[in-house]
């Protein structure tokens, strides 16, 4: 149906044209769906964009062409085009908050659809968006076509926008990384809708995406693009079978995973070469462990391997996964089990609600609402839960960066909880953070050496300019970055660099507890991999516990010795990892595992599908707070919070079933 | 040679001190990478390389106008040297074939006779109502009256000969310098310019100039023949008015902002940074100033600050430095009633920047809030700061036009383009009407604004995180 053939587009910077995707060609046919996966700056999106031709101003088409069902796109008209878009081929974005307008209610923006492209207008077209509506499984639409985007929750502004693509019936659907900004529940759910409603309609679909679990769950036929080429294509059986490409099995190799615990992932050195610096050979070749001689000098061409298998590679060795023949690194459980180093009992941070004239206050948000952690050192504490559960929170609140509102944060035996000035400074010296974002946590005016000797100038550790120096060099070396970074400027990194940095920075006043606050969400598999070796490396070096704060159950699984599951503001089950991953007592544990998208063939077995999405912690659920959306409540829950009752010594849930 | 003394106005040694803190500026950016390459930026645009060379035409002539001196009066030998009362700058001593010719009263542009007819006595007895012949407009030209055209054509054509070869020579010189910079690329200097290959914009610099030299020469050229734009109601020229209101806009639009900054930078940061109770006073503060009527509250200022100069007579030795007191007066008033802007703009940009994770980790090492404010804070909000003054620069010049027309702006004996529209407005009422004044005005002050902005566009452009 759609056939894109050698496209080739770039941008233009000044009179160079950096060339972002470079000859790819690929079939989808009717009710098929197409994954291009890729890490970030490889050009996927830059290929959708030039489907639909919406490339920014910049872009370029330069060569190729792309026919759907056997017109010729890139030579129509503009205004021909417009009637492409959106009636033929429909397309959904990554952040569902910012692709609908929030001044419009959703049923006018599904109705400009229709008037456009379908021609309907008033009580048909009203009768066809409660239609769709209910079709991407949106409760009460009467009630909710008049509302605006703001009272839709996020899982279901993604509804909102599908039920918009679908509104112009479209053959093909192009989905941006349609989930990357959603919880695992909701990711779940919204995989669950589009691979539904492709069945119904018979669409093709161009799924982008970087998570191969989405892949596996999601796709047909698999492309991976790597520098803006296709390097292999191959149908799903074979793509998670055999993988053939040197870089297909890195990928693969650098997922965390549980049967990787206590092993280095596998990393893929070096970085994506620049678009201003494209090697004429093979573009992988500096990264590539295979690579040979010829790699160097003749960009591959491509050869099939199977029926339905080709790819660009000149190395034809071995099937075989990268061998493992990774190093063994320190097992976090390997030491032995201390009193608890940081003791946190009955935590709450509540966020008063001001309204009115006088400012008074009306309610409380009650972001964490009594949380109880206890790390020792050398261990690692995953804290898992859904986005607004109040994780970061309590990341925060540890570090007195917000004022908790009542328990006990004992560090060391000092209780931090009301401790002010000189004294704070100095308990603060046990404990750093390493943030989410390596872009927005490094300040863009200061040199690398000055940000990381700021917490020393701070707490008054060196305070003269040469040990400063020697101590900045040293823990450059100690988080595998070169001397002279330390004269350079941030934006001069790349992002897994960055967050070197960051980690440098936590680690110069040396804590002894490090809270990293999803260090790894905003980088791409192989950097993630890189860091989470570093992280390992580290503990084992220097003994550091870590509160590692996430929603990514497979970084979960490969690195932390405790896990505590969070939801809305508490914890609900709490215990050592192999516990509570192999057998999880509460429901909403439960629900998340099997909610996970796992890249291999054979998983997804009885996925429990929760409905709806996390309530907001201004108002939560009388009784347990998870009953709404909980497949096995009963009346009790209904009516009180489930005391905490122990499975084993380590193993605690809050669930009035779980007895 | 006559004797002189040196008089320093206040304003002049504002408008030096901020010369030496531009200097200043200008070797920390080039120590500073990342604000070297903003700047670098904006020296690779054209059109704002363009308006800074013609801003900088202007700068020089406010700056030569700020170096004032008084000339020792001719006394008899022994006696204590005693002074004109008459402050003059270097621009003057410059102009002076400018400041002295009056006419006595209206003349158009290139006339050679004034613009109302006189009665003439006839050496008959008999009297004649005509115009008169002008004392120093086309003078030179006797009785040959007609010949205007002719003569002013061929003058100007020679100066615009002798301004092209000054360009070529100047263009040479650039080539020169170009040629000895890094040759990446085996061509002369001179082709780089003109293919665009050098990193600072110098080919838009030199069309600019040559542009500038090209009707710049002719004029001042012709200025010393023929009054080219005019003389005004007492026989002043035109065209000096024009030079010397050039140092007035400088200054309103220059030590302006340099009141205003501190105080819009320091509330703002504040606000934002410590919120609370803090933020709730000068979020009042600011709404209280931003709701009383601008122009009422500085007309109040000034009139008081008169009031002041007036009862104190024995404060000022000369009337320039009383005007020049009022100048500044009016700066500050300006500047007290317009830092508001600015404040709510560094307020909401330092509330973004305070949710930052860089400030959060500054904050978990335990570094106090001054530091996090100059270290991490201030530096990220410079390019609103730039921008911002770039910007309400070519403002304060217009709002200076507007105050003085309407009487609450400099002393009226102090040349500035309001004093000078404030004149010209009776002109346009009169018939046949007198135009040219209130042309010359427009047009200079027109292509200052005009200059401003372009650059503050290229400014704003280069140091725009989200455009760079």
């Amino acid at each position: 149906m759609l056939q894109v053939t050698n496209l080739r587009l770039g941008f233009a910077s000044g009179k160079k044209m950096l060339v972002a995707v470079d000859g790819i060609s690929f079939v989808i046919s009717k009710g098929e769906t197409f994954a291009l996966l890729g890490e970030s700056g490889c050009g996927k999106s830059a290929t959708a964009q030039g489907i639909m031709r919406l490339l920014p101003a910049a872009g370029r088409i330069t060569d190729g062409s792309v026919r759907l069902e056997g017109t010729e796109l890139l030579t129509l008209a503009e205004a021909d085009m417009r009637q492409v878009r959106g009636a033929r081929i429909a397309m959904i974005f990554q952040e569902p908050a910012t692709s609908l307008n929030p001044v419009l209610t959703v049923g006018m923006q599904i109705g400009e659809v229709l008037d456009l492209h379908c021609g309907l207008r008033g009580e048909p077209a009203r009768q066809r968006m409660l239609e769709l509506l209910r079709q991407v499984g949106i409760a009460d639409p009467e009630r909710r076509l008049d509302e605006y985007p703001f009272q839709f929750s996020g899982g279901m502004k993604q509804r909102v926008m599908i039920a918009i693509a679908l509104a112009g019936e479209p053959d093909l659907l192009i989905a941006d990384e349609p989930t990357t900004a959603l919880d695992v529940t909701v990711q779940a759910q919204i995989l669950d809708l589009l691979a539904q409603l492709q069945r119904e309609r018979g669409m093709g679909m161009l799924l982008i995406t970087h998570d191969l679990g989405v892949v596996a769950k999601m796709a047909h036929r698999i492309g991976v693009m790597y520098a803006g080429e296709l390097v292999e294509v191959a149908s799903r059986e074979e793509f998670f079978s055999r993988p053939q490409h040197p870089y297909t099995q890195a990928l693969f190799a650098a997922l965390p995973e549980v049967s990787r615990r206590g092993m280095a992932l596998t990393t893929i050195p070096g970085q994506v070469p620049s678009l201003a610096a494209m090697p004429a050979s093979c573009r992988f070749a500096d990264r590539c462990t295979h690579v040979m001689p010829v790699c160097r000098e003749i960009s591959p061409d491509w050869r099939g391997v199977a029926a339905s298998h080709t790819l660009r590679c000149h190395w034809s060795g071995s099937t075989a996964v990268v061998a493992n023949h990774t190093p063994r690194m320190g097992l976090g459980h390997l030491m032995p089990e201390m009193a608890p180093f940081l003791d946190v009992v009955d935590l709450k941070v509540h966020f008063p609600i001001r309204r009115g004239v006088l400012q008074r206050t009306v309610g409380q948000v009650l972001a964490v609402d009594g949380v109880s952690l206890a790390i020792s050192a050398g261990r690692t504490l995953a804290l898992v839960g859904e986005s607004g559960c109040g994780k970061t929170t309590v990341g925060k609140a540890l570090l007195q960066l917000v004022k908790p509102t009542a328990g006990s944060v004992r560090l060391g035996g000092s209780e931090l909880v009301g401790m002010q000035g000189k004294r704070l400074r100095a308990a603060r010296r046990h404990m750093q953070m390493v943030f989410q974002d390596p872009f927005a946590s490094l300040n863009p005016r200061l040199r690398v050496g000055e940000i990381i000797a700021e917490g020393m100038s701070a707490l008054g550790l060196e305070s003269d300019a040469a040990a400063q120096g020697r101590a900045v060099a040293a823990l450059l070396k100690q988080v595998g970055l070169p001397d002279e970074a330390a004269g350079r400027y941030p934006h001069e990194f790349s992002g897994g660099q960055r967050q070197r940095i960051a980690i440098a920075r936590a680690l110069a006043v040396q804590p002894e507890l490090l809270i990293c606050d999803e260090p790894t969400s905003a980088l791409d598999v192989s950097v993630q991999a890189q860091i989470l070796n570093l992280l390992k490396k580290l503990q084992e070096e220097l003994g550091v516990a870590y509160l590692f704060i996430t929603h990514n159950f497979a970084v979960v699984e490969y690195l932390a010795n405790d896990v505590a599951v969070m939801y809305l503001g508490r914890i609900v089950e709490r215990g050592g990892a192999e516990e509570v991953l192999r057998s999880p007592k509460h429901p909403y544990t439960q629900a998340l595992l099997s909610a996970v998208p796992v890249p291999r063939l054979d998983a997804h077995s009885a996925a429990i599908r929760l409905p709806g999405e996390t309530p907001s912690p201004a108002n939560p659920p009388a009784g347990c707070h998870f009953h709404p959306r909980c497949p096995l409540a009963i009346d009790v829950c209904r009516q009180r919070y489930p005391e905490t009752s122990e499975i084993s010594a380590t193993h605690t849930v809050n669930c009035h079933l779980a007895r | 040679m006559m004797g002189f003394q040196v008089v320093l106005l206040w304003s002049d040694m504002l408008i030096w001190l901020l010369v030496v803190a531009g200097i200043g500026v200008g070797v920390l950016v080039a120590k500073t990478p990342p604000l070297l390459a903003a700047w670098r930026r904006v020296g690779a645009d054209r059109v704002g390389m363009a308006a800074a060379t013609v801003l900088l035409a202007f700068i020089a002539i406010g700056l030569l106008d700020s170096l004032h001196y008084r000339v020792q009066l001719d006394g008899k030998p022994g006696q204590k040297a005693s002074y004109a009362v008459e402050v003059l700058s270097v621009l003057d001593a410059l102009a002076a074939p400018l400041r002295l010719r009056n006419e006595k009263t209206y003349s158009a542009p290139f006339a050679t006779r004034l613009y109302a007819k006189e009665t003439i006595d006839l050496p008959g007895g008999e009297t004649l109502r005509d115009y008169p012949r002008l004392k120093h407009g086309g003078s030179h030209l006797g009785e040959r009256e007609d010949a205007v055209a002719a003569d002013a054509g061929l003058t100007a054509f020679r100066a615009g000969v002798l301004a092209l070869l000054a360009w070529a020579a100047l263009a040479a010189g650039a080539a020169a310098l170009v040629q000895r910079g890094p040759a990446a690329v085996d061509a002369s200097g001179w082709q780089k310019i003109w293919r665009r290959e050098t990193a600072f914009a110098w080919d838009a610099v030199l069309l600019t100039v040559g542009l500038m030299l090209l009707v710049v020469v002719p004029l001042f050229w012709l200025a010393g023949q023929y009054h080219v734009f005019g003389t005004d109601k007492v026989g002043q020229d035109v065209l000096y008015q024009v030079l010397k209101s050039v140092r007035t806009g400088l200054i309103i639009g220059l030590v302006t902002t340099l009141v205003m900054l501190p105080m819009a930078v320091l509330l703002g940061i504040v606000a934002g940074y410590f919120r609370g109770w803090m933020d709730d006073v000068i979020q009042y503060i600011y709404t209280v100033l931003n709701s009383i009527p601008g122009v009422l509250l500085i007309a109040a200022a000034v009139l008081m600050m008169q009031v002041v100069i007036d009862t104190h007579p024995q404060w000022f030795s000369t009337a320039a430095e009383r005007a020049d007191l009022r100048l500044l007066a009016l700066c500050f008033i300006l500047g007290i009633t317009s830092w508001t802007g600015l404040c709510r703009l560094l307020r909401g940009e330092t509330l973004k920047l305070r949710e930052l994770e860089y400030i959060q980790a500054a904050q978990a090492f335990g570094v106090s809030s001054w530091r996090i404010i100059v270290r991490h804070i201030l530096p990220n909000l410079m390019h609103i700061v730039i921008i911002a003054l770039v910007m309400d620069f070519s403002g304060l010049v217009l709002a200076e036009a507007v105050l003085s027309y309407v009487g609450i702006g400099v002393d009226p004996t102090m040349i500035s383009f309001g004093t000078m529209i404030n004149s010209a407005r009776m002109e346009l009422g009169r018939e046949p009407v007198v135009w040219w004044s209130l042309a010359a005005a427009f047009t200079a002050m027109f292509i200052l604004v005009l200059a401003a902005n372009l650059f503050a566009d290229a400014v704003r452009d280069a140091f725009d995180p989200r455009a760079a």
